[in-house]
């Protein structure tokens, strides 16, 4: 076969026809995978809250949304095994630190997981093991209520992880994020008396 | 045979880490482990083999003063095809690979060799020039991940063979990828005679 | 202030090739003099500002017709018809810009710095010292990461000229050894790690 000469109607006959294919390739592959996605955020949400509720099957009852003092977004996702909070904090040491943090009924700390960061490899990145439970910095069964959680250097109880120490106070500061909107949604149910899905006897 | 050579060709005497030095961004970027590093490779060969069969294909359809931005609308179709595909089947590596991903398109290994194999030759010589190149591209990022992954942390693909503490950190971050590749390049250089 | 903060972090902090690693291709490739170097550098800040923009305007368009799977594409074409505009307007207009920057104009479509900025700025993801994501923002962030990018680019071909006149092992000419400088340099830009904060106190933001 003959190639095609370079005249003008040629070539804006062919970019056009190679656009419109690619255009329409690309939305029915669209379509294809954009189930499969949806389905994929749904379960790491679901991953996520039942990791920091130490549960297997917490089912969301009730998701809002609240603003920080710093008009950061905190999502609250209101379950039957206990609340769990998302938070952020943009300080970190490669910037911003998002956190999902799982509380009882008391405002207890019952686990929570790293979502995103950007801290250093094998420095700052180690907060997401560094503050389980059994761990150097180990924040689980903690209640930011009864005593801020801060890192030792700053008078508070929790050891800082070794060589981060903006990192450990981003990550604390977005768990105590995570309480004060905890607190201040369960204060609002506190005051009306009962929330819609729990039927008043 | 003539398949062979071409393969070989791609792995070893025109490896487009090592000889040829091109789509060093990524290289560097997403080698911070040999896992990591790999998916890198595999990302990029699917999208290469992909775009050198299609191109191979349509060559003689496409005028010559358009074949630039007609090469660049297949290659990008395909990365944001793959992109959405790692997305639905592949989450945790999407998100590891991040931006590299979209950056795939402005790879110069891939529209060099479209415009350097494809555009000359029949679809099947040009499916097994995209496996060569990118096999080639795929061992040299699984080896400076692994080089990176073992002496900035001890691991091997996840594995631990001495502990973390012996690891030079150094390694993992940025200065250790461009250090660590220069290296390597010079290792393959002397032992290749290249 | 802020806006001189993401000035601050994207110049030295997060410096565009040192430690995001993108527009290594041209940092290796145009950087054996100086002179070159600062005009890449020229011609970089020029097209990153202008696509930054234009592609920003594109992404709300993408969004409003519900086609942000036409991201990566649309946002190629766009570029790669910026460039090729910019050359035929500079040529034009002042001819002597043209005969400094116009060589590497074709190289610049290519540079995965343009396309990755104008991503991060499109999607909203890069760091905005905790102001919102908006153009103003973006424009600020787009024109520091270019200056970032011309100073890495420059320093680095002033050592390699210096690195010419070496006594060089035979293994080690050429690649390796500018890689391994890269290396030095950029251990030297992790110095900068968590000054950002540090100013962020200071400026008491």
């Amino acid at each position: 076969m003959k190639k095609l000469p370079s005249t003008l109607p040629n070539m804006l006959c062919v970019l056009t026809l190679i656009s419109v294919i690619a255009a329409g390739a690309l939305a029915y592959v669209n379509q294809l995978t954009a189930g499969p996605i949806e389905q994929n955020k749904a379960r790491t949400l679901a991953e996520g809250i039942n990791r920091v509720l130490g549960a297997n099957d917490a089912a969301v009852q009730e998701t809002s949304t609240v603003q920080d003092a710093n008009d950061n977004d905190v999502v609250i996702y209101m379950t039957n095994k206990g609340v769990a909070v998302q938070a952020i904090d943009p300080n970190g040491f490669g910037g911003t630190l998002k956190v999902l943090v799982g509380f009882d009924d008391k405002g207890t700390i019952k686990g929570y997981t790293v979502l995103e960061h950007a801290e250093t490899p094998g420095l700052g990145a180690k907060a997401d093991q560094w503050f389980q439970q059994g761990e150097k910095g180990d924040i689980i069964g903690k209640n930011p209520g009864q005593k801020e959680l801060t890192v030792s250097k700053d008078g508070g109880d929790v050891d800082a992880i070794t060589a981060s120490t903006i990192t450990s106070r981003a990550f604390l500061r977005a768990v105590n994020v995570a309480f004060h909107a905890y607190a201040g949604a369960s204060a609002t149910d506190g005051q009306t008396g009962a929330t819609p899905h729990q039927p008043q006897n | 045979m003539k398949y062979l050579n071409i393969l070989w060709n791609g792995i070893l005497k025109e490896n487009p880490t090592f000889v040829l030095l091109l789509g060093m961004c990524p290289t560097l970027g997403t080698t911070s482990s040999a896992i990591n590093g790999m998916s890198m490779g595999l990302a990029t060969m699917a999208v290469l083999i992909f775009s050198n069969l299609i191109i191979s294909c349509v060559k003689n359809l496409i005028p010559d003063q358009v074949r630039i931005p007609s090469y660049i609308v297949v290659i990008a179709s395909l990365v944001t095809a793959l992109q959405m595909f790692m997305q639905a089947y592949t989450p945790e590596v999407y998100k590891t690979l991040g931006l590299f991903i979209p950056l795939i398109v402005v790879n110069c290994i891939i529209l060099g060799r479209a415009e350097a194999f494809a555009a000359k030759n029949g679809p099947v010589e040009s499916i097994f020039d995209g496996i060569g190149i990118g096999l080639g591209f795929t061992i040299a990022l699984t080896l400076l991940g692994g080089i990176r992954e073992l002496l900035g942390t001890g691991k091997l693909f996840g594995a631990t063979l001495w502990a973390e503490s012996y690891g030079m950190l150094l390694f993992v971050l940025a200065p250790g990828a461009f250090i660590a590749l220069g290296y390597l390049i010079a290792v393959v250089k002397k032992t290749m005679k290249i | 202030m802020a806006y001189l903060l993401i000035f601050f972090s994207a110049i030295f902090v997060n410096n565009i090739v040192f430690s995001q690693f993108l527009g290594i291709c041209p940092f290796l490739g145009v950087s054996k003099k100086v002179d070159t170097a600062l005009g890449m550098s020229a011609a970089v800040a020029f097209v990153l500002t202008i696509a930054t923009i234009v592609t920003y305007l594109i992404q709300i368009l993408l969004i409003k017709y519900d086609l942000v799977y036409l991201q990566t594409i649309a946002f190629i074409l766009v570029i790669a018809a910026l460039v090729q505009m910019v050359e035929i307007i500079l040529k034009k207009v002042s001819p002597a810009l043209y005969q400094a920057l116009g060589v590497f104009l074709p190289l610049i479509t290519t540079n995965c710095a343009i396309l990755g900025v104008a991503i991060l700025v499109a999607q909203g993801t890069y760091n905005a010292q905790g102001m919102e994501p908006n153009l103003l923002t973006g424009v600020v962030y787009a024109v520091s990461t270019a200056l970032g990018f011309g100073l890495a680019l420059t320093i680095f071909a002033a050592i390699r000229e210096q690195l010419a006149m070496m006594d060089i092992p035979k293994g080690m000419q050429g690649m390796p050894i500018a890689l391994v400088t890269a290396g030095l340099l950029a251990m030297a830009f992790m110095g900068f790690g968590g000054v950002d904060n540090g100013l962020a106190k200071v400026f008491g933001l």
